[in-house]
This record gives structure tokens, sequence and C-alpha cells, in this order.
């Protein structure tokens, strides 16, 4: 008999979903003709908090690798963009994708040593390769040592002669990597590795007696989240126009905003961290004069949202009322005569 | 002479390491728990030592009387009221929320005592130093920092094999539920471990506040050394933090000798080496 069933993946929230967030990329993809300067450097810094938050969702929602260093790749993108720019006089654009490729070589080796650490002390030893990094970065004096460098003019104008083109350049550039970073893990997620995935995260010991390939699967994820780290990452220091090492291996900048994020937008569900950027953003145009209280508040949230709502925002959301913003589930439909044979 | 020097200071500061690394493996090896605010919690114990001898005048070596109890009870506290919550088979909950944890005491210390750099003064012991041989010179500190660190990984380890609660702890390590079908209260265990780590990194974090300057942001460098010192001495082994706290103590001072920027990152590609050729540790003993 052949299967008279098919697997349906969007549900009637998830065309809304759907067509909301096609909707919402027009309206933002035409922000320079309604946004002033401020508008769309906020807006940048959004879509850059929504794909970190993102990568670092499928690496410990999914995968179950939690990382306490993915300012590692934040922080090598970055670097290898000045480099490439400075000392090979690559474009700052071909720049951003090959800041994600060497980043996936790179990580090739560390997820070799670092697999060797189970759970809890992988968290530490990824945070080790940060370290590592940073201290590499403030050794080499072509790229400023440990004080820094600024991306030269010339490099700068070679993207666009006029300051207001390059400015929208960069926002259409970051509104791309975000919504490629997005569409990137939906088509995985909907793939048979996104079933393998969901399965680990489920059940690590179930997913394996079922036939799959765990340590090969996350090691995929591994990679996978190094190189789109690596290009936000890129794109945030070619906006930012300098790089240091502390600021660009920054563990609160690049990890603990990044964790927090995910874990009150709803970890293990892709609209989690996109609710959490939100949440975030608004807590911060708001309190930021706070200081170090805000960052002490938002850790306490993040564990009282860990301890009492572990799913997060989206999570208590989707449980509650079966939304879902992107086509993401499977259901099974059978054919009208499959029924009744 | 030199390097006979370099090696000593080295090795007489593994025994810091060595404490950072041995209350880590401490509630790793009661109750899986790796406790990512464990540094901020040391950079914690020293700010109590600077409260305690700046209002009631005390030495700061006299301070470890006061601070340790302080911490002990902290931690008692905490693994009860929080960390016991998240305890269960998924690794995210207690990672999360030990990160969440190290955020909230880095600022609210940031916030109490501002980013300066501070130090306690221990008096004429902090310089005291009595020569080995001809050229080599030994502080009377940092040795007694040593010693320190010998007798409480010596005391950890006799708890663990010689009492009743060293018993229960490793009742509770093996089988959880099968110690809990023995009469054995899980969550007071677990809160009594996370006592005595906390016990025993209050003694770390005295020593650190009269040895070097301390502010509010060097706990995570911290919790890498503990951590390191772990990995390289082997799972589950209190001697093995000793040696693993003494080999990154010399790595960091041969590394420091040859060129001032390469001190940490000696002790780090250290760690890397041994993770690479020797995945398990120089003396392990449970796996995680």
């Amino acid at each position: 008999m052949t299967a008279s069933f098919h697997v349906e993946h969007a549900t009637r929230a998830s065309r809304i979903g759907t067509a909301a967030f096609a909707v919402a990329i027009v309206l933002l993809a035409a922000a320079p003709a309604w946004g002033g300067r401020d508008d769309l450097r906020l807006l940048s810094e959004i879509y850059a908090y929504v794909a970190l938050a993102s990568l670092w969702n499928l690496l410990a929602g999914y995968a179950g690798l939690v990382s306490v260093g993915q300012q590692a790749y934040v922080g090598l993108g970055g670097y290898v963009l000045f480099a490439s720019t400075i000392e090979a006089g690559v474009h700052p654009l071909l720049a951003v994708p090959i800041a994600g490729a060497v980043a996936a070589v790179v990580a090739l080796p560390v997820a070799g040593l670092l697999f060797r650490l189970r759970g809890h002390y992988f968290a530490i030893g990824t945070w080790v390769v940060a370290e590592v990094f940073r201290l590499v970065a403030s050794q080499i004096s072509a790229l400023g040592g440990g004080s820094g460098i600024s991306l030269p003019a010339a490099i700068v104008t070679e993207m666009a002669s006029s300051r207001q083109m390059r400015e929208f350049l960069i926002y259409w550039l970051a509104l791309a990597l975000v919504v490629i970073v997005l569409a990137a893990i939906v088509l995985l997620l909907r793939s048979r590795y996104g079933l393998a995935l969901t399965a680990i995260r489920d059940n690590e010991l179930a997913a394996r007696s079922n036939g799959v390939d765990v340590t090969r699967t996350k090691l995929a994820v591994y990679v996978l989240t190094a190189f789109g780290t690596a290009m936000v990452g890129a794109l945030i220091f070619l906006q930012k126009l300098r790089i240091s090492p502390d600021t660009a291996f920054s563990v609160n900048d690049w990890t603990a905003f990044v964790i927090f994020i995910t874990v009150i937008g709803g970890i293990g569900r892709v609209e989690g961290p996109i609710i959490g950027t939100v949440v975030f953003f608004v807590l911060r145009q708001t309190l930021a004069d706070l200081g170090s209280l805000y960052l002490l508040m938002l850790g306490a949230v993040a564990i009282a949202v860990m301890l009492f709502a572990p799913k997060g925002i989206w999570g208590f959301l989707a449980e509650r009322f079966g939304w879902q913003l992107l086509p993401l589930e499977r259901r099974l439909r059978f054919a009208p005569d499959a029924r009744t044979t | 002479m030199e390097w006979v020097n370099i090696i000593i200071q080295g090795v007489l500061i593994g025994g810091l390491y060595a404490m950072f690394a041995a209350g880590l493996a401490l509630i790793f090896g009661v109750m899986r728990l790796v406790n990512i605010a464990h540094g901020d919690l040391i950079v914690l114990a020293a700010y109590i030592a600077l409260m305690t001898t700046d209002t009631l005048g005390l030495n700061p070596l006299l301070a470890i009387m006061i601070v340790v109890p302080i911490m002990a009870a902290i931690g008692y506290g905490l693994q009860r009221a929080l960390l016991n919550r998240t305890l269960g088979d998924d690794v995210l909950p207690p990672l999360l929320v030990t990160f969440g944890l190290s955020v909230i005491i880095q600022n609210a210390l940031l916030e109490l005592f501002t980013a300066d750099s501070r130090r306690l003064n221990a008096g004429a012991i902090e310089v005291a130093s009595f020569p080995l041989t001809e050229g080599v010179w030994i502080g009377v500190l940092p040795l007694l920092q040593f010693v320190v660190a010998i007798a409480v990984i010596g005391a950890l380890q006799l708890l663990f094999y010689r009492t009743a609660l060293g018993r229960a702890f490793r009742a509770t390590s093996d089988d959880q539920s099968v110690a809990q079908l023995m009469g054995l209260d899980n969550r007071h265990i677990f809160a009594l471990a996370m006592a005595l780590s906390l016990a025993v990194i209050a003694v770390a974090g005295v020593f650190i506040a009269v040895r070097t300057n301390f502010d509010p942001a060097i706990g995570p460098a911290r919790l890498i050394f503990g951590f390191e010192a772990v990995i390289i001495g082997g799972l589950g082994s209190m001697w093995g933090t000793l040696v693993g706290g003494i080999i990154l103590g010399v790595s960091q001072a041969i590394g420091a000798q040859i060129n001032p920027g390469w001190q940490l990152l000696a002790g780090h590609l250290a760690f890397l080496l041994i993770l690479a050729v020797r995945p398990e540790g120089l003396f392990p003993k449970v796996r995680g």
C-alpha cells in the first residue's frame, strides 16, 4: 500500500505568522525611507541580537550544547574583518562571509577539544577558548594589541562614498543577515536534521537508540553557529568601525545578554529569541540609566523565568494558546480514502 | 637559580588554585553541579573579609574565622533556596541559574564597592621571607597559603573517606535514589556540600584579598583557574586538584617569565594540551 498521508508543517496560526513576518520584513527594509539615523542604528543592533540569540538558541536549546563562550566567535568575526580588510585589502562587505568561513574552520578543531568535556564542563571550556582568543588578539600588535584599532578611512569609504549610503548599506546587510539566519534555522529544523535535533533536545538517549548520530549532529550545529555568529560579529564591528580585545570578546555583551534574551523569550523555540530581544530592548530603553543595577535585575528575571516558567514567555503562550508564528510543527494529514481502508 | 625561584613561586600559587578547584570538584562530585558563580563567590568572600577587617580591625588572617562560617551559611541557604530546585537530568537550569547568579553577584559588588581595586593589609607577614638556599627566597605568606591549601585538601579527603558525612556524600554521589531510600535527605546533604565548598573558597578568598589587588570583575578568571585545575588533575580526585593547581601555577609562572603578556595564555595552553592528550586528566576517579 502506498502512503496515503503527508506531513503538514503549517497551521492557521503559522500562516498568519509567516505573512506577518513577510510584511514586517518589507516594512523594515524600507526603514531608511521612514526612519532617522538613530532608528536605523537601534534596529541594526536589534537585528544583531536576534541573530546572536537565535544561533545560541539553536546551539543550547536544540543541540544541548550550553556555551558561555560564543563571544569567541563574535570577536573572531570582528577581528577577521579588520585583518582581511587592513592587511589583505579585501572589500569590507566580502569580508563578512569570509569571517564566517574562517570561524567555521577554526570551530572544527575547537569542537574536537571541547567535545571531550561533558555537559556542565563543556560550558566552562567554551569560556576558556574565548579567553584564549582574547589573549591572542591582544598579542597581535598589527591589529592594535591590547588597545585595539580603528578601521582606516580608505576602507570605510570603499563601501560607499557618502556616509548616508554607507549607513543604509550596513543596515540592509544587518537585516539581510538576520533574515538569512532565521530562514536557515527554520529550514534546518524542518529538514530531517531538524527532526534529529528536536529528538536530541527531548531525549538524547532515545535519539541515539533510534539511530541519530548525536555527536555528528552536534558538531554540525556547533560549526554552523560559529559560522553565523562570526558573520554577525563581523557586521557588528563593521558598524562600530573600531575593535579591541575587551569589546570583541566581552562576555557580558555577547553572551550574558544573549542568554538572558533567549531564556526570557523562550529557549528551545525559534520565536523565543525574537520575543526576548523585544523585551530586552524595551527594558533597556527604559532602565538603561540604572547601569549595573539593570544587569543585576536582568539576571534576577532570568533566574526567576528559569525556575518558574522554564519555557519562557513564548513557551508559555504557545502552550496556552497553541500559537506558532513559524511553520515548524509536523502534523500527519491522511488522504480521505486512507481512513476508510 | 632564577628558574628555580620561578618554579617555586608557581608551585606556591598553585596551592591557591587547588583551593578554587577543590570547592568546584566537591560539589560536582556530590551533585554533578558546576557552579558558574564559583569565582564570583570567591570574590564575595574577599569583600566580606574586607568588611570584617574594616569594621572589627582584625588581622585579615584572623578574619578567616569569621568569613568561613558566613560563606558556609550563604552556601547552605543558596543551595536550599535556589540551587536544589535546578537539579535534575537537564544540564540547562543549573548552568543558567548559576550564570545569572554570577552576573548578579558581580554587579551587586560593583554597586556596593565600586570598580576600585582593593587590598587587605596583613602587616609584616606580607613581606617576610627566608632563604631556602643561596639565591632562592621563599615568602612566608605564599608558603603559609600553600600549607593551608594542603591542610584543607587533606581535611576534605579525610572527611570524604573517614566520616559519616563523607559516607553520606559518597552515597548520594553514587546513587541519589538509593541514598534517599536509606534515609538520607538529599536536599540537606547537597546544602551541606555547598556550605563546605564555600567554606573552602572563603579561605582562598581571604588569601586573594591579602596577596593581590581585587575588584568585582576578577571572579570569572578564578572560576576558570579552578576549572582548569580540576580537569588537569582529573575529575573526582582531591589530591588531583592539588597537582592540577600546581601545574597551572607553574605554567603561568614560566609563561610570565618569557613574556608578561603570556602568563594567562600559558596556563590556558597547558590546560588545552592536557585536554588534547589526556582528556580524563592525570588522576581520574569518576566519570562525569
